[in-house]
């Protein structure tokens, strides 16, 4: 049997008549220019660490052996705040007036499970286990449907992560790591899996996320060793998602996760493990910039966890799960050089259940703000069916350029 | 359902897949089938001989670390990568081995459950396999509570929870080095391991739990069975503790065990458990009824697993639905070579092919392990990576004379009358066992 890209693959199975698969071979233009890409920070991102508040009174008695000062750990910002050394390579962006924190956020979750919390994050509700469905599937019929079946969300990564699970058909990729399927077999596989209502969607979307990711990056192939691996790999999928984004008839909405935030032993400051995870995002960030080329100017970018961590070091160089933290949004579209907050301070009696930052700013008023900016999705629609039971959470405003 | 069906729900649902022959042997008693290997689980697979023990691994990993950086990364790469590859490999080729399954995959089941991973951790690399065998094995069948007691006492968990470190500040090594707790394990061993999420317990229950729990630690180089788990009163947070509304006053090591011991025994514990197994045998959405049998059967029989077991298979839900359940990759890696007759390889394949499906052993992202729902494992990416390896697989192996015959061999009657035309009319031989192995039956147990 020949070896056959996929792009060959493609081609041939609409000769095979295959073509049941493979609605809208060609790939039309979407009728949107705007980009969003969501970094899921799993594990409890540390907002306190990041862009630490050097200018608040407490800060360095509160956060004991674990506070930064300009110039140890941290990069000065403005007044109030610094910059986490380990995300030094994204100060330029800051400076290009791209980049901006909103501080002292979280979700309206309020317990400490990492995974009650990503599932509120994810799904977009209230409370954890509110549906099977992402907020950001549910966003993705927002917008201007292309005709042809073509699929606007993509996600990064060998699985599809909940936060883009639902309804709407998305498209995936991953580095192969595995010979291409033969085409005869799967016109076959494809009428034996017609009837069934999980594998044959599945299926037609794999092989059309294929169909389009091949078109766009030739025959890429990544290093399936480094992107296997945590951190290190995620430059390279960062990459790969700015290409599949920058693409005129690429995806719109992109979907990445990063692991590594739980830091409840050696943290540390300068060096550790924080410093380390912090350089691989801001390399992967810059990988997304460098890729989205001309198209970054279009670009919002994401990147939020499910909640923070103690203000306190608890006994091991560490810190235990939190509430507040921070989130990063950056791109072309961002209004930035900002740490935009409603400081709460971190005296004791300021702290959540006397432990935690005070989260004075609701997630879901970050990532309306997007949609709203991005894609003029209305306060009804992001209230009730993206966001259920959140009509008093208002966009954050002046975040994005109108 | 026909006993027929019943044995192919018995062998792919309970066990690993049907090896060739395996559902004759089943025949007319599924049931039996399974409570004899709950009631005798055997000794441990021959597979899994001659690997090492955690405590030498471990007593390796701190010689090493008195060297220096340098001395760390070469263990890793000369020894404890290739540790992981023979235990990751050796759990599998057992799997595939196997002729009392399901002892298997309730060693997966609970393994996963109290997982422990390699990522992030470089400790827990080489003995991760170890603590499967030395913590997890030995109580799958026998009593929650001992399970418990294992895994917690084990330094792979300690280590991979960061307990290992956690100090009481109180007491005189936190005085003297100015450390504390850290809540990690507490907090996991609560909403992962026994009570759930929703189980009952708030922030100050994780903090006196975490202190209970100072001094559950791994013994340091210079002393006495290095590498082995060891309670240092010295480094226990003196005084009572309050957990759960139940004081414990301070009694050393013993208030851990009597914490662990209210933690088994707890209702949130019998049904957290009791949902999760549901959700491993019976259906994504555990059906309410037969959960609360199961809880009911964990209380009254105080944790016996064997007896949950039992129960379980007495549930007529579980024997309703013939294939409600998509595999998890290791499950489809594992089941397609026990239908076609094992392997006969190298490891590294073997666990390659699981990274290739995202679930290698011992490497889950998170502390709750891997997922067991569909949702998690069937999208247009990793269902192509599937066929994929599938394709490749088959390539590969041994392809039987009549591939239809083997599919009734290993699926019995759930083998449909599509997916063998679609066998006949595969391209090449390897391709129609593909197509078995792909085919939307198969895909389920």
């Amino acid at each position: 049997m020949p070896s056959l890209s996929r792009r060959t693959l493609l081609y041939g199975m609409g000769a095979l008549g295959g073509a049941c698969l493979l609605p809208g071979l060609a790939l039309a233009a979407p009728a949107t220019d705007k980009r969003l890409v969501v970094v899921i920070l799993r594990g409890a991102f540390d907002g306190l660490a990041v862009v630490p508040p050097l200018g608040d009174r407490d800060y360095a008695a509160a956060r004991g052996g674990l506070a930064l000062s300009s110039g140890n750990g941290a990069l000065a910002l403005d007044a109030d705040f610094g910059l986490n050394a380990g995300l030094a390579d994204l100060k330029p962006l800051w400076d290009a007036r791209e980049l901006l924190f909103v501080h002292a956020i979280a979700s309206p979750y309020r317990e400490r499970s990492h995974f009650d919390g990503q599932n509120v994050l994810e799904t977009g509700f209230g409370h954890p286990q509110g549906s099977a469905d992402g907020w950001l599937n549910r966003a993705l019929a927002l917008l201007p449907q292309p005709a042809d079946g073509h699929r606007l969300g993509l996600a990064v990564g060998p699985s599809v992560p909940l936060i883009l699970r639902g309804p709407q058909r998305i498209a995936a990729w991953a580095p192969e790591t595995m010979p291409e399927l033969d085409p005869t077999f799967l016109d076959l596989l494809g009428r034996l899996y017609a009837k069934d209502p999980l594998l044959g969607p599945a299926l037609a979307d794999g092989i059309k996320s294929q169909g389009m990711s091949d078109a766009l990056l030739g025959s890429v192939k990544s290093g399936k060793r480094a992107a296997t691996r945590p951190g290190g790999g995620f430059a390279a999928l960062a990459a790969t998602a700015g290409k599949l984004l920058a693409a005129p008839d690429g995806a719109r909405v992109a979907v990445m996760e990063l692991t590594g935030w739980d830091t409840h032993a050696g943290q540390g400051t300068d060096k550790g493990r924080l410093a380390n995870a912090l350089t691989g995002l801001a390399a992967g960030l810059l990988a997304l910039k460098d890729a989205l080329g001309e198209a970054w100017r279009d670009t919002a970018v994401l990147a939020v966890t499910e909640f923070g961590r103690t203000v306190a070091e608890n006994g091991t160089n560490g810190t235990d799960h939190g509430t507040g933290t921070a989130a990063l949004v950056l791109g072309g579209r961002v209004r930035g050089g900002r740490v935009v907050t409603q400081w709460p301070g971190l005296a004791p009696a300021k702290l959540y259940q006397a432990r935690d930052l005070m989260p004075t700013a609701d997630l879901r008023g970050l990532l309306k703000a997007a949609l709203q900016a991005q894609y003029g999705a209305g306060a009804p629609a992001l209230g009730t069916k993206v966001f259920p039971d959140s009509t008093d959470v208002k966009p954050i405003e002046g975040l994005f350029s109108v | 359902m026909a006993a027929a069906a019943e044995a192919a729900i018995a062998a792919g649902r309970f066990g690993l897949g049907a090896r060739p022959g395996e559902l004759a042997r089943i025949g007319r008693d599924p049931r039996g089938w399974i409570l004899d290997q709950i009631r005798r689980p055997g000794p441990p697979p021959a597979a899994l001989a001659g690997l090492p023990a955690s405590q030498a691994v471990t007593e390796q990993l701190m010689a090493a670390r008195q060297g220096g950086p340098k001395e760390v990364k070469k263990l890793v790469r000369e020894k404890l990568r290739e540790i992981y590859i023979a235990e990751a490999g050796a759990r599998l080729r057992a799997a595939i081995d196997s002729d009392r399954p399901v002892v298997e995959r309730l060693v997966h089941f609970w393994s996963n459950h109290f997982t422990v991973s390699v990522r992030q951790k470089v400790a827990v690399l080489g003995i991760a396999g170890a603590f499967e065998r030395e913590a997890i094995r030995p109580h799958v069948l026998g009593s929650f509570e001992d399970l418990l007691v294992a895994v917690v006492s084990h330094p792979a968990m300690l280590l991979y929870l960061d307990n290992a470190q956690s100090i009481g500040p109180n007491s005189r090594a936190g005085q003297r080095a100015k450390r504390g707790i850290n809540e990690n394990l507490a907090r996991e061993l609560m909403e992962l391991h026994t009570l759930g999420v929703d189980g009952g317990y708030s922030q100050a229950d994780v903090t006196e739990l975490a202190k209970i729990l100072t001094g559950w630690s791994v013994v340091p180089k210079r002393q006495p069975d290095p590498g082995a788990f060891r309670f240092f009163q010295p480094a226990h947070e003196p005084g009572p503790k309050m957990l759960l509304g139940l004081r414990y006053e301070e009694g050393g090591q013993q208030e851990g065990l009597a914490a662990l011991h209210a933690l088994s025994v707890d209702p949130a514990t019998a049904r957290f458990v009791a949902t999760k197994l549901a959700r491993h045998f019976i259906a994504d959405t555990p059906p309410p009824d037969a959960v609360q049998r199961l809880a009911k059967s964990f209380r009254e029989s105080r944790g016996d697993l064997a007896a949950v077991m039992a129960t379980l298979i007495s549930l007529p839900q579980v024997w309703a639905d013939p294939l409600p359940k998509i595999k998890s990759p290791s499950d489809l890696v594992i089941s397609s070579l026990r239908a076609c007759g094992g392997y006969q390889g190298a490891d590294k394949p073997l666990v390659g092919s699981l990274m290739a499906l995202d679930q290698p052993p011992f490497q889950a992202l998170q502390p709750s392990g891997f997922a067991d729902q569909a949702s998690a494992w069937i999208g247009p990416e990793s269902l192509v990576r599937r066929i994929e390896w599938v394709q490749a697989a088959a390539a590969r192996l041994p392809v039987p004379d009549d591939i239809v015959a083997r599919g009734e061999d290993v699926l019995g009657p759930l083998l449909t009358a599509d997916t063998k035309t679609a066998i006949r009319r595969a391209p090449s031989p390897a391709e129609g066992l593909a197509m078995l192995l792909a085919s939307p039956e198969f895909q389920r147990r």
